[in-house]
């Protein structure tokens, strides 16, 4: 199998490239965005792990045999459910609506850090480099006991950063007193 | 009382997973750990596991250590704890040792599943109070829920260094960087993902040249390095950091295969020194098996798969399985085994592990 990431990606940055994203079947290109809600599957490595394709309630991921093979995202079929995104043991899957107003968009990610934001919170928006690129409004925050302590947290962005923001700025708080 | 069949050394992953398949066949199993509790890594693994969704990929580890207990108890496993087996005599004689006295016992099985032991690095500075193993430090945040300190240094960019590193985060503690000497990240890229977007930097192509501090660690000095592993003079930063973490590599802990006499081969990419085993994972002394990181370092869903392998085998050794039932079994398990070792990540270990068998038949 071909080895991705060999050179700037996400082999040597912990960063998945540009290149190396757009060439993954998991990546809805820009019609199927323009749609409405979806996921984006930002898994580029032949890792055994398949638990995404059995979460999808519509058959939009595919794995099949081997599970190594990369998940095939079918964006016809996803209705943006997102209930593939707090089971991806690597958290590499995220809910894009850049429907959701003119100027905004929403992306959805898995969190796990406390303290947990709240609906309403002004948080920083972070891309995959961990830098704050916007300014962020929590909409939702969904952790329902099935989603096995991993939030899934929903903010508005600037439209124009719907595939940049990946996660918010972690809050500095240990739960325990040291 | 009741004599125990099968021994099985370790409680971790691959010794409940053996323990169970070889109970749930008739089989008289007791667990030997040295641990106050069972489940060896497993309570320290808070994130979800990779894997095939039908077995479990998606829970977490310790969610999946409190099933293994809870089965193992329904299978009717036995268990000693807080026992240290310090040795194995001709005849499967263990000796033990429990609180002030010592103990031999003996069974017709002995399964091993020892585990493995984190690697050291050595480096001025590394005695400094501060440095650890990164397996130590997810103990202490994840077990006793001691944050080690407030800020770390991480070296290793392989899955321990870079899961340790976003559990630390989560525990509440920074991690100032991680330093990796290889020009490029061994571990998964969706674990180092998850560190980048927490704001953690990765430096591939950096080793750690000095711990510094009075009575602990209060620096890090690190530097790049060129691809003989050699410092670049004058690319030296140092990092304010209180606790540097360890993640160089697990071995093998093989004290007790080597006792009792079982074949070694080296094999780098089963982390060294290794007891040769068959598909059934017996080692070379027959009723000696092994199972788990002792048989080559993976991860926690092979071991458990291996430990399967291992108690079924012990059983249709004992006659409890006809040999039928327990090759159909063994070959559902040969298959989901298969399936964890490949890709570019797991090649290296089934081209290991066939490396075994080749040897065994040409012996």
């Amino acid at each position: 199998m071909k080895q991705v990431g060999k050179e700037e990606g996400v082999r040597t940055t912990g960063i998945p490239s540009k290149e190396e994203l757009e060439a993954s079947p998991g990546y809805p290109n820009r019609e199927a965005l323009e749609r409405g809600p979806i996921v984006v599957i930002e898994c580029v490595q032949d890792i055994p792990c398949n638990p995404c394709e059995m979460a999808c309630p519509k058959g939009a991921i595919r794995i099949g045999n081997p599970i190594t093979q990369l998940p095939v995202f079918y964006a016809e079929r996803c209705d943006g459910c997102g209930r593939c995104i707090p089971i991806c043991p690597g958290q590499a899957i995220f809910r894009v609506d850049i429907t959701y107003a003119e100027d905004k968009a929403t992306v959805s990610f898995p969190y796990e850090f406390l303290p947990m934001p709240k609906k309403g919170d002004m948080v920083q928006g972070v891309n995959r480099a961990g830098k704050t690129v916007c300014e962020a409004e929590v909409l939702r925050v969904q952790k329902p006991k099935k989603f096995a302590h991993t939030a899934v947290i929903t903010v508005t962005v600037p439209k124009g950063l719907s595939m940049e923001v990946r996660s918010i700025k972690r809050n500095h708080e240990s739960p325990f007193s040291t | 009382m009741e004599k125990t069949e099968i021994f099985v050394v370790g409680g971790g992953a691959a010794g409940m997973a053996a323990a169970i398949e070889a109970a749930r066949a008739g089989a008289k199993v007791t667990v030997i750990d040295e641990n106050e509790r069972p489940g060896g890594q497993l309570f320290k693994q808070i994130h979800k596991f990779f894997g095939s969704g039908v077995h479990r990929a998606g829970t977490r580890g310790m969610q999946i250590g409190r099933d293994l207990l809870k089965e193992a108890r329904e299978a009717g496993v036995k268990t000693r704890l807080n026992t240290v087996v310090y040795g194995i005599y001709p005849g499967k004689r263990l000796g033990l040792v429990c609180g002030d006295h010592t103990e031999e016992l003996t069974s017709p099985i002995i399964i091993l599943a020892t585990g493995a032991s984190e690697n050291a690095l050595a480096f001025p500075g590394w005695t400094l109070p501060g440095v650890m193993g990164a397996g130590a430090t997810q103990t202490l945040i994840n077990i006793n829920r001691v944050l080690p300190g407030r800020q770390a240094l991480m070296v290793g960019a392989g899955n321990v260094g870079l899961i340790v590193t976003y559990q630390l985060l989560q525990a509440g503690g920074d991690v100032a960087a991680i330093v990796e000497a290889l020009p490029y990240i061994g571990g998964y890229g969706v674990h180092a993902s998850k560190v980048r977007r927490a704001g953690v930097s990765i430096l591939t192509s950096h080793m750690v040249l000095r711990a510094e501090g009075n009575e602990s660690v209060e620096r890090a000095v690190i530097a790049q390095v060129d691809e003989k592993w050699q410092p670049v003079a004058g690319t030296e930063e140092v990092l304010e950091v209180d606790t540097i973490c360890l993640a160089v590599g697990l071995s093998p802990l093989a004290e007790l295969a080597w006792i009792a006499g079982c074949q070694f081969s080296y094999l780098p990419a089963l982390g060294g020194w290794v007891p040769v085993h068959d598909e059934n994972m017996e080692s070379s002394l027959q009723g000696i098996y092994v199972a788990g990181d002792l048989a080559g370092i993976e991860e926690a869903s092979t071991a458990m798969e291996e430990g399967r392998l291992a108690g079924l085998s012990a059983a249709e050794a004992l006659g409890y399985l006809s040999h039928e039932v327990a090759e159909t079994r063994k070959i559902e398990v040969q298959e989901r085994l298969a399936a964890l070792r490949i890709g570019s990540f797991g090649d290296g270990w089934a081209m290991a592990k066939k490396e075994f068998l080749r040897a065994r038949c040409e012996k």
